[in-house]
Order: C-alpha cells, then structure tokens, then sequence
C-alpha cells in the first residue's frame, strides 16, 4: 500500500488460511481507543491466521497420506501411467471427510468461541470509536458555526 | 446457452422446464463439487431470466447457500439457504413467486456467488475467462475504503438480496393462498416488512460467519470477506433493516406476523447459524426458517395461525430436506475442512434417508390440502406427477448416493417448488365458493375480491 494513504489496506487471500491479510493504518494522533481497537484487530487476525494455516496444512496432509492408504491398499501407485496424480472417487473420500471433521469438532468448538469473542468486541469497540468520531466532528461543526 | 439466452422467446412453463433440464445435460462441467454449486447458480440465473419480474441481482447462498437463505431462511446447509431458489411469477395482480429460501449454506448452501462473477460466468461460454480476469483482480492489494457508489452492490451481497427476494415470494405465496379477500396494502407491507427481516438476518449470518465464508469456495467473495464493509457497518444495515421490517410487520400488519419475523430472524441468527457448527440439527431448525415466511404471509392475511398456515409451512419445510441434502452432497469436502457438522458428511446415509422421507411427505401433504379446504380434489390429482418424480429422484438419491442423482434431484427441487406452490394457487378453493356454502360471515361477499386464474 502506498506511504500516504490514509486507509488500511486488504490483500489477496492467503495461500494457506484463505484469509485476506489486513495491513492497518496507524493515524499520527490515535487515541487510546483507537489503538485498543487496531490492536485487538491485528490479535483477532494473527490468531485467525495462525489457526486456518495450520487447519488447512493438516488437511491437505492427512488427505495426502489418506489417499496414499486407500491406493496403496489397493495395490496402485499415486501416480498413474499417464503422470497425472491418482485421486480416489467422492464415494471414498467421504470416509476421510467424515473422519476429519469429527478428529477436529473440538477445535472447531474452541476457535467458534474464540471468534465470536473477538468479533463482538472489535465491532463493538468500532462502534465506539465511531461515536467518538462523531460527537468529535459535531462539536468542531458547532465550533465552526459559533466562531 | 448464452445464444440460448439471447432469443428468448416467451415459452411455456413446460417448455421452460424441459429447455432448462435439457440444458443441464449439455453443459459439461469439471467434475468438481464445488462447480455443483456454481453451476446451480447459473441454472438459477438463466431460469430467472424468464421471470416477469426482472430482478436487479441476478446471482448464493442462496447458500443454502448459495446458501441461500440462509437463512434468514438459510436453513440447510449454508448454501442450502443461499441455495438456489427459484422463482416463477405469473402475470397476474397477485403474482406467485415460489421460494426456497436457501439456507445457508448454504446457507450457506445458500451461497450467492459475488454478482460480476456469476455474470459474467453466466455470459460466456467459457467460464475460464472470466474466473481468470476475476482473480486477478483478487491478486492486489484493495484499499478499505468505502465507495458510495459501491454501497447498494455491496449491500445487496451483503443482504443475499436474490435470496430475500425468494423469501418475499414465499411470503406472498402464503398470503395468496390464505382463504380471504385480496388487500393491495396489506400485502405490500407485509412484503416489504419480510423483505427487511430477511435481508437484516442474512446479514447478521455473514457477520457470524467470516472466517469461514473466506474458507469455503461457494461463500469466499462476500463483502464481509473481502473486505469491502466493515463488520460495524453490517451490524448497523442489519439493525437498520430489521427494527423497521419487524416494527412494520407488528404496527402495519399485525402483531403475530411481527412476532413470527422477529423469531425467524432469531432462529436464523442465533439458532441455525452457531448450530451449523455444532450440530447436524442445524438442518432442522434451518428448514422451520426456510417454513416460515409462508407462514408470515398467512398471518399477514388472516390474522391468525390456521391450520392452512401450518399446513403451507409444512410443505416448505418438507421441501428444504430433498433440496439442501442434494446440495449439501456435492460441498462434503469444503464443509469438512471449514468445520460445518452437515448431515452429508457425518452421517450421509440419515442424509439421504431424510430426502426420501421428505419427499414422500410432500405428497402426503398435497393430499391433506382439500382436507383442510385449503384448496380443490383437483389439487394432490394434478401435483401427484411432480412430486411423485421429485420422489423418485428422491429415490435413486438413496439408493445410489452419488453426485449425478443429487444433482438430478438439486435441480428438481429448484422447479418442484415454483410448480407446486403454482398448482396450489390455481386450485384454491375460492372464497366466494365459501361464501355460497355459507361457510363465511355473510359480511364478506361485497368486498370478496377473488383472485381467480383463468
């Protein structure tokens, strides 16, 4: 994002959380609000990050290592003549689906609860920020107008 | 099917249908599951395209959902709510516009894909030219700043506008059918009031749901996600369109059909959508969310809770559980990695064994319509072959469990609804029939606008 600007900035998703990076925008004068706010958003988004690259690392792997099983169990290689990498049919990776989101329900428990936290609060402390911001802009408006 | 789309001559609904189903067979499509979904949006786009009434966003869950439908009515499956709906109007004063709300999912399933993409996706032949010009777009870095001339299409997304769109027509389809004179006011307040409801819960959902949306093919360019609203600026359009929309249905209608929105939007928000990931009987309450709007438009109309109400709901409940089921079949890998408990993955044989019986409950549920004087004998005689062949799909759903069949009955249940829901209004017993068995206070017959199809 370029040095002057006065926004923050969102980027493409992740390759390995699918999330978009936010880079914020320190203000010169922030507020204690305001910093309180951008320092539970960049927490709530290295928390967030941390989580999906591992989740979706472990997926990719244990649906690797599930499909080297299933087709060394049936006696083929991961690779057919052709090259082209050998996958096993829906019917049979729904075993794997199925398996894997029962290994993480409590993981997924946790984070719901950790995202939920910090979703109520960051909007919430936006939403403080913003009143700030406006009986602020209000009072400079009123000041304009007397002066 | 873009030269299809282009000479698009008024058809029979007939033909309407058979161009669609036949369409479904030409287009090749990769087999991947997560196109299942795109894939159903299109079709959802192009049978749209007739509609008498032209609507501004063509994209969902949708879902359901894409998904739809969620949920305010997304109730299956996230894509489920966003989950397609479909849309049929006739053109008559009292238009029909039956609605599958999409549950998340659908959805969530509800999934509404981003509006340009499905688009542009819709208008060429080639979906990878658009897919391609559409990431690149992604690549860069976008500042987070809000653009006013942005606002309505972002805010459209935001609210799964197609979705609530269907709900609407849900809504009216409850109000059409309810046994008392037609009131032009009434029912456009009781619309509009459903409307708001709906697009305040479907954006309560997509504020519940970032993380996971980003995650998840179907649900992965909404707003919230990329970053185009701020999470306080969703919460402050849902509040503002749900205060309104509730306080209008209570003053402007009547209370009961305000307490009905309120607990819908509830359901949705705070049942349905933690549920989705906690439990497999989020589908469930998703499809009483998905029921219920009908019910409203009941409500709306009468001012009670009758047996017609409960009966209306009954069907669109039964009808969530073939068409999120089916679509929720095709999304197993993305839902097991985002950590959505979703019966298609946990317990796919209760999944199909669901849609059969839900299937056969439509019919006899069509059969308790005369029953109730809901509607004419003519009724379950004139829907017995949709539902029996929706049943059938339902089926071949159970026995062979494999992507073809849910995508067969997926796209069935997309027109079963319009066409049943049709077929109730055409058979609907007429008020002034009442009024002549003495069935009615005799007050009624100089206002008795009977709305009657030719």
């Amino acid at each position: 994002p370029p040095a002057h600007s006065h926004s923050d900035w969102i980027g493409p998703p992740d390759k390995h959380s699918n999330l978009r990076p936010i880079i914020f925008y320190v203000p010169p004068e922030e507020s204690a609000l305001e910093r309180r706010l951008r320092e539970a958003r960049q927490e709530a988004q290295a928390s967030n990050q941390r989580f999906w690259a591992r989740h979706n690392r472990a997926f990719r792997q244990e649906k690797e290592e599930f499909i080297y099983s299933r087709l060394k169990a049936k006696g083929l290689e991961m690779r057919d003549e052709s090259g082209q990498k050998a996958t096993l049919n829906a019917e049979e990776m729904a075993d794997f689906y199925k398996d894997f989101l029962s290994k993480n329900f409590k993981k997924h428990l946790q984070y719901n609860r950790d995202w939920y936290k910090h979703n109520f609060r960051i909007t919430f402390l936006m939403g403080q920020v913003a009143l700030v911001r406006a009986l602020r802009w209000l009072r400079r408006r009123k000041k304009n107008v007397e002066q | 099917m873009s030269a299809a789309r282009r000479c698009r001559p008024p058809r029979a609904l007939a033909g309407l249908f058979v161009w669609r189903l036949r369409n479904t067979g030409v287009r090749q499509i990769p087999c991947r599951f997560v196109h299942l979904y795109h894939v159903a949006n299109d079709r959802l786009i192009t049978f749209q395209y007739f509609n008498f009434l032209k609507r501004m966003y063509v994209t969902w869950c949708n879902k359901d959902l894409s998904q739809r439908a969620k949920p305010k009515s997304d109730s299956i499956v996230s894509p489920f709510h966003e989950l397609q709906q479909l849309d049929q109007e006739k053109k008559v004063v009292h238009k029909i516009s039956p609605v599958s709300p999409v549950q998340q999912s659908l959805s969530e399933t509800s999934s509404r894909n981003e509006l340009r993409e499905m688009k542009s996706a819709a208008e060429t032949e080639d979906s990878v030219i658009p897919v391609g010009a559409e990431s690149k777009e992604d690549r860069r870095w976008k500042e987070m700043k809000l653009r006013l001339d942005d606002l309505p299409g972002i805010l459209a997304r935001l609210s799964k506008i197609k979705l609530t769109a269907l709900v609407i027509s849900t809504a009216s389809a409850g109000f059409a059918m309810a046994p008392v004179p037609f009131e032009l006011t009434c029912f456009l307040l009781a619309s509009l009031g459903t409307g708001l409801a709906s697009c305040a819960a479907n954006s309560i959902n997509q504020f519940f749901e970032v993380p996971f949306d980003s995650n998840m093919n179907r649900t992965k360019n909404r707003p919230l996600v990329r970053g185009q609203i701020s999470p306080l600026l969703a919460v402050c359009f849902a509040a503002s369109c749900g205060i309104p929309g509730i306080v209008l249905l209570t003053l402007g209608v009547n209370p009961l059909t305000g307490a009905l929105g309120a607990f819908n939007i509830f359901l949705y928000t705070c049942c349905y959508t933690p549920l989705k990931r906690m439990s497999i009987a989020n589908t469930w309450v998703g499809a009483v969310v998905g029921a219920i709007p009908p019910v409203m438009g009941w409500t709306a109309a009468t001012g009670s809770l009758d047996a017609g109400a409960l009966l209306l709901g009954g069907i669109l409940y039964s009808w969530q559980f073939p068409h999120f089921n089916a679509l929720s079949w095709g999304l197993r890998e993305d839902y097991s990695r985002g950590g959505y408990c979703m019966m298609s993955v946990t317990h796919p044989g209760l999944c199909r064994r669901v849609a059969l019986r839900h299937c056969l409950a439509l019919i006899g549920l069509s059969t308790v319509a005369p029953v109730l004087d809901i509607t004419t004998w003519t009724f379950p005689i004139i829907s017995l072959p949709i539902n029996l062949y929706i049943s059938y799909l339902g089926f071949r759903f159970y026995r062979d469990a494999d992507r073809s069949s849910s995508r067969k009955l997926f796209f069935c249940s997309l027109w079963h609804l319009p066409m049943l829901l049709l077929v109730m209004f055409t058979c609907k017993k007429s008020v002034l029939e009442k009024e002549d068995k003495g069935d009615l206070p005799g007050g009624a017959h100089e206002t008795a606008m009977e709305i009657r199809l030719p």
